[in-house]
């Protein structure tokens, strides 16, 4: 079980388990393997534990059971300022008392590095995230997004191998933030050091991320890279947390090994890709993303199911236009379309056929 | 109030009715200022009437000093002319005692020379029986001579009536000024016994600075006088040169040789003027002495030592306060709301409970014969002759006010220490530090406005502290505050306290504003 190639399994969690009051496990039975230089993101709703598994992994959690190691060495008993793991904490935890500088410098000093050496590190990563003009200020004196950078350049400075970072955009604007995610995920590529990120935000897991972990109700629910997440979700809770998502209920009727006709509540039949589902009159969840439905008959196969759909709503959004349609009885049913010279702009009361490509549509667990 | 003609010629910016922008908005917002200030009016005039007025008043006491121009006034201005001169001085000559003769008669009747005395003993001591004394004696001088000189040359002088209307006639008071003088106090004199002023032969003292008026006058001066009593006044200026003199020197060295001490007369003109520096020299172990100031005896120095010991041992109360009460809010800050909620209660219950009690609690455990030292005894760590003393010293006034301070400066701390957020420590950890040096560097620095907040509080508190160092202080432990109620209450050298109690402000404000240079008074936090 035990991987000793430090490379697939630098970061594990074998068999994790937490509970704060003996009663309830806020993690129940934790198993993950991070591999070296590998950016990680662990995404879930707020409750679903994946701030106490960073804090198991940063040391300030004990694990009530299983173990973690990292590097192949078990650090269940190490103390956090023994672990040498850099941490980007949600609210910066800048030191308000010290300048830039002195922050920078403060990981140097506990390791005793000497001064001219330290200032050398102070300055290069100070450089490295565009701040080298501001070591004399006080964080105070910064703007959320240079606190951020700070918050990095420390977590940095000491050269760890593994930084964690708790929700650390969750402060800074929307156009902040996105800029700064390109800027995390090029430092770390850049220095190729070994990322776990905490965020409830999808679109920074998705953007940033190797692989995501959604967390929810203590387990991870699925482990994929953002692509394989997004597209191929493996339940209905990764499948609605995770973009946006039309679900529709239904039986399966018919089952083989890559495909599934579903019929719906109203009696209409579709074509979907048996995911959760396993015997012919399974309840299920019909998933659909709303950028891959299509109205234009030509472009479905010529025996594809389709369904009759009313616009109640056409919203334009500037690069797409979204459109409501009432589907099955279901009148919150999106169809997102780009916005190009030839697409067309469907109008509220016009009745339309939807499809899609069977290989789109997830049949997932009720 | 400005209004659009004498503006510059751009003019000001006018309202949407014509009248420039500035009177508007005045009177727009002078009517919310009126209502604020009704709002706060009656506490603000409960606060000035009763406390702040009081306070200024004690406070001036500690420089006004009008007893004795006001007893003597006319010996304060007769010893203008007089120095004092160190070592072979000598006693003024008999002008002083002339004029201290009228005012002295005039303040016995009144009482107020004993008050004078009084004031006059704190700067010498003596000089209140000896003005007892004198007062006494002044009745019995015998300068009934003059007035039976002046009643066998002519009977008229016995008769009031006619002094009356002597006394009221114009041009008297620029012949006989001494004696015009005199006759005022003579008429509030005959005012304060309800009687009548044409009913009333004058005392001897009239008659005696008649006598003197009349031989300082050329006889031209009375000869061209023609009113009331002229010729009587005639007769008596061309008898009186053949008068027995009585020298009113004498007459007081018979009452008290002291009198001729040129010490106690340079006392009176040290502390002649209305205001006076002496309670201050007082207060800081120095005095106004006739030949000017000096220290005080060594045996009476207890002022400078008081105030020392008074910030000493605020200064090891303060620190023990920081000591005991700073890992109290730490728990306290770091522990869950529900379980730090019980713990705060338990730390302000002692508020809920008299000082009183605290106090005499604190006898009862550290006495000779008390909790503590019984428990040593039984234990065998003292032997039971010679118990442990930890009350009625300074151990036992430390303990006890670190004790009954301790909230003040849990309460500053606790309220900054919440403000910590944990991820601080946590960020330091992380980056490597110990659990010491993540305290240390990081989490101790937030702290220090707590402490500078507490330790302003506690020390400020503290040395104005008066009933635990009188109730467990025995003669090592009290402070400056107990001399000062001793001053209020025993001796009644108000002007003394006042003295004191001005020093310890200042110094507090000094302290407070060394504090403000060197933390920052924006750095202290309440919370």
């Amino acid at each position: 079980m035990v991987s000793t190639n430090t490379d697939d399994g630098f970061v594990v969690f074998d068999g994790v388990q937490k509970s704060y009051d003996g009663e309830n496990l806020v993690v129940k039975d934790l198993n993950l393997s991070i591999a070296r230089g590998e950016f990680l993101t662990m995404l879930g709703p707020s409750g679903s534990g994946k701030t106490t598994c960073l804090m198991m992994l940063a040391g300030f959690e004990t694990a009530t059971n299983g173990a973690i190691r990292l590097g192949g060495k078990e650090i269940n008993n190490i103390p956090p300022h023994k672990r040498g793991i850099g941490m980007v904490f949600q609210n910066y935890a800048l030191f308000p008392h010290m300048t830039v500088a002195e922050n920078l410098s403060f990981p140097l000093e506990v390791r005793k590095i000497g001064k001219a050496e330290r200032e050398a590190k102070v300055q290069r990563a100070l450089d490295m995230v565009q701040m080298g003009d501001f070591g004399g200020r006080r964080p105070a004196q910064l703007s959320g997004g240079q606190q951020q950078r700070i918050a990095l350049a420390r977590a940095l400075v000491f050269e760890a191998e593994l930084v964690l970072m708790d929700e650390p955009l969750g402060a800074l604007d929307k156009q902040l933030r996105e800029h700064m995610q390109f800027e995390i995920k090029h430092i770390a590529d850049n220095l190729g050091i070994t990322v776990v990120y905490v965020t409830h935000d999808q679109t920074e897991a998705l953007t940033m991320s190797d692989r995501v972990a959604v967390f929810e109700d203590g387990r991870i629910q699925q482990l994929a890279p953002p692509d394989e997440l997004y597209e191929q979700p493996k339940n209905s809770f990764v499948a609605q947390f995770i973009g946006e998502n039309n679900t529709l209920m239904g039986k399966v009727e018919k089952i083989d090994k890559d495909l599934a006709v579903v019929r719906l509540d109203n009696g209409d039949l579709i074509d979907t890709v048996p995911v959760n589902v396993s015997s012919v009159g399974d309840r299920t969840l019909v998933s659909i993303r709303p950028e891959r439905v299509e109205f234009n008959r030509e472009r479905l196969l010529p025996d594809a199911h389709t369904l009759k759909a009313e616009v109640l709503e056409f919203i334009y959004m500037g690069d797409i236009y979204r459109t409501r349609l009432r589907v099955a009885g279901k009148d919150d049913f999106i169809v997102k379309t780009r916005n190009a010279p030839d697409q067309r702009r469907l109008k509220p009361g016009e009745v339309i056929e939807i499809g899609w490509r069977p290989q789109d549509c997830r049949a997932l667990d009720a | 109030m400005t209004d659009a003609t004498n503006s510059p010629s751009t003019g000001p910016m006018l309202s949407a009715d014509g009248t420039p922008l500035k009177k508007s908005l005045q009177i727009a917002l002078r009517r919310q200022k009126l209502r604020a200030l009704m709002l706060v009016a009656p506490l603000l005039l409960f606060v000035l009437i009763s406390f702040i007025a009081p306070i200024a008043d004690m406070l001036f006491r500690s420089v006004e000093n009008d007893i004795v121009s006001e007893t003597i006034p006319r010996t304060v201005i007769a010893l203008e002319q007089w120095d004092y001169e160190d070592g072979g001085a000598s006693a003024p000559g008999d002008d002083v005692y002339a004029a201290l003769y009228v005012d002295l008669s005039e303040a016995e009747e009144f009482k107020t020379h004993t008050r004078l005395g009084s004031r006059l003993n704190y700067e010498t001591t003596g000089m209140s029986s000896l003005l007892r004394k004198t007062g006494r004696g002044i009745g019995r001088m015998d300068t009934d001579e003059y007035t039976k000189q002046f009643e066998a040359l002519d009977p008229t002088w016995e008769d009031p009536a006619a002094w009356v209307a002597m006394m009221q006639a114009p041009g008297v008071a620029e012949i006989l000024p001494e004696t015009a003088s005199a006759w005022q106090s003579w008429q509030r004199i005959v005012a304060n016994k309800n009687d009548v002023l044409s009913e009333e032969q004058p005392e001897d003292f009239i008659y005696t600075m008649l006598y003197r008026d009349l031989i300082a006058q050329p006889a031209s001066a009375v000869a061209a006088y023609s009113g009331p009593g002229a010729a009587m006044l005639q007769a008596a200026d061309s008898a009186v040169d053949g008068f027995e003199p009585i020298s009113l020197r004498e007459q007081f060295l018979d009452i008290d040789k002291d009198w001729a001490d040129a010490q106690i007369w340079g006392t009176i003109k040290a502390f002649s003027s209305p205001y006076t520096a002496g309670y201050f020299l007082s207060s800081v172990d120095l005095q106004l002495t006739p030949a000017g100031i000096e220290q005080q005896p060594e045996n009476q120095q207890i002022y400078m030592m008081l105030f020392g010991r008074t910030m000493f041992m605020s200064m090891v109360i303060m620190g023990s306060c920081i000591l005991l009460g700073y890992p109290i809010a730490y728990l306290l800050s770091n522990l869950p709301l529900r379980t730090s909620n019980l713990l705060l209660i338990l730390v302000l219950l002692p508020f809920w409970t008299s000082l009183l009690v605290r106090t005499s609690a604190w006898k009862v455990l550290l006495q000779q014969q008390g909790v503590i030292n019984d428990i040593l005894v039984w234990l065998g760590l003292v032997a039971d002759g010679d118990r442990l003393v930890m009350i009625n010293n300074q151990f036992g006034t430390i303990v006890a006010m670190t004790h009954i301070l301790l909230p003040f400066m849990i309460l500053p701390l606790y309220s900054v220490m919440k403000t910590i957020p944990p991820s601080y420590v946590r960020a330091a950890k992380s980056l490597g530090a110990t659990n010491w040096t993540a305290f240390w560097r990081v989490y101790f620095p937030q702290s220090v406005p707590g402490i500078g907040a507490g330790s302003i509080l506690v020390f400020i508190l503290s040395i104005g502290y008066y009933i635990t160092p009188e109730l467990v202080g025995g003669t090592t432990g009290t402070f400056i505050s107990n001399r000062i109620a001793y001053h209020i209450s025993s001796s009644l050298n108000w002007g003394l306290a006042a003295a004191l109690g001005t020093i310890l402000l200042a110094v507090v404000l000094v302290l407070y504003w060394v504090y403000d240079r060197i933390v920052g008074i924006d750095n202290v936090s309440l919370g």
